[in-house]
């Protein structure tokens, strides 16, 4: 798998995740990504952004435009350095927040993308990937 | 030593005025003729002799701008840098006019220095007030640049949340641009007070401006939604494009309001629901403009 561009963005105050969000329309676009699915991984990318600052109190957020033989994808990867999750399965849980939202981010990120990969160490932080092909 | 530069500085104010300004000029710093040649030099006489002033009071040879002797060089600093921030400089371009200080006035000190040891004790003298007065200048300039991005920020929110009154009891709230919780309350606020206003029984919120709804958003919405409920009011939610549904049923987001997929549409609805139609009372007259 060939990585074409490759990009990290700091997410440290709610502006960033507006700017992460922009920056992932522009390689969805450059993807080839059609509206639903540049849609879709704004969404997912708009969401998990937004728990790095909420949950995990800032973080980074990297863009990678991938290529697998003739498909394009977008990988994402939020790292912050907080508190960690003590159980995956009820955060993935529907309606279940710590932090009074709607309780559908994590679950509805997970939803929106072809491949989600979460990876969390209490006291050291959390790394969530997700992908989304052509 | 204290007065040994005040002194020099008195006697020669007028030649070191005269080089500052040309290296001015000639600089970036004369912004390509954004400020006048004669205020910048009324600019660059007061603040020579504020500053020789100040020099002169600060027996102490401690060199802190920070302390009242250097009050009206901050002073006079401050405006420049303010007007500079305002007209669009760059901080560098900004800061020069401090900076470009340090040629004329180490010249001057060659010039007159009896010894090797004065000559160097005054010029770090010289550095250090004046890098202090640099620095200080790029503090005013970036507060200044943050006033205005924050008054635009004001601005922008309150000009881009209009409730507009479709009709008697009708409101419409087309939202545009990023909806974050700032932005949402003067939203909610502005609607919520229209409703009051207005006695509106229907508000329509237009969504098609709005170019990414995730979970956060859609809080916003519906938190907007049930408190125009609790003053009597019913919410339509229109503009929803067909992308944004298709992420919304797969984020879980359930808008339990009536949603139509335009202005239009929701237009019609809110009409047949305060028992109002819109009928067409004549044929459009065939155009009878001929080419």
């Amino acid at each position: 798998m060939a990585v074409l561009k490759d990009d990290t963005l700091p997410i440290r105050t709610s502006e960033d995740v507006v700017r992460v969000r922009k920056e992932v329309r522009v390689q969805a676009i450059a993807a080839g990504f059609g509206i639903v699915d540049q849609t879709k991984i704004i969404t997912a990318a708009s969401e998990l952004a937004r728990n790095t600052l909420d949950y995990g109190g800032g973080g980074t957020a990297r863009l990678e435009l991938v290529q697998n033989g003739a498909r394009k994808g977008l990988r994402l990867t939020f790292e912050d350095k907080g508190p960690g999750i003590p159980d995956l399965q009820l955060a993935l849980t529907d309606g279940y927040t710590t932090g009074g939202g709607l309780g559908l981010g994590l679950s509805g990120a997970k939803r929106l993308s072809n491949e989600f990969d979460i990876h969390s160490v209490v006291g050291e932080g959390t790394r969530i990937t997700i992908a989304r092909w052509k | 030593m204290v007065s040994a530069l005040a002194n020099i500085l008195e006697t020669n104010e007028s030649g070191v005025l005269a080089k500052w300004l040309e290296l001015l000029l000639t600089s970036a710093n004369a912004g390509g003729g954004r400020i006048k040649e004669a205020e910048l030099k009324a600019q660059c006489r007061e603040f020579l002799t504020a500053l020789r002033q100040a020099l002169a009071a600060d027996m102490g040879g401690d060199t802190d701008i920070q302390s009242d002797t250097f009050e009206r060089v901050r002073d006079l600093l401050s405006d420049v840098s303010r007007s500079r921030a305002i007209q669009g400089f760059s901080p560098s371009e900004t800061a020069t006019f401090v900076f470009s200080l340090k040629q004329p006035i180490f010249e001057l000190l060659r010039q007159f220095s009896q010894d090797a040891l004065t000559l160097a004790d005054e010029s770090w003298r010289v550095t250090q007030v004046l890098d202090q007065l640099g620095l200080f200048t790029t503090e005013v300039y970036q507060k200044s640049r943050e006033e205005v991005v924050a008054r635009q920020q004001d601005e922008i929110a309150e000009l881009s949340t209009p409730v507009v009154k479709l009709w008697d009891g009708i409101l419409a709230l087309p939202l545009i641009g990023t909806l974050d919780s700032a932005r949402t309350q003067t939203v909610m606020e502005t609607l919520l007070q229209s409703i009051v206003d207005q006695s509106a029984e229907i508000a329509i919120i237009d969504i098609t401006g709005v170019p990414t709804v995730d979970t956060l958003v859609a809080q916003h919405l519906l938190k907007t939604i049930a408190a125009a409920r609790l003053m009597g009011a019913d919410c339509i939610v229109s503009g929803i494009r067909p992308q944004i549904a298709q992420t919304m049923v797969h984020l879980g987001v359930e808008l339990n309001v009536v949603s139509k997929a335009s202005l239009a549409d929701a237009l019609a609805l809110a009409l047949t629901r305060t028992g109002r139609a819109v009928v067409r009372v004549k044929t459009p007259i065939a155009s009878t403009t001929s080419h």
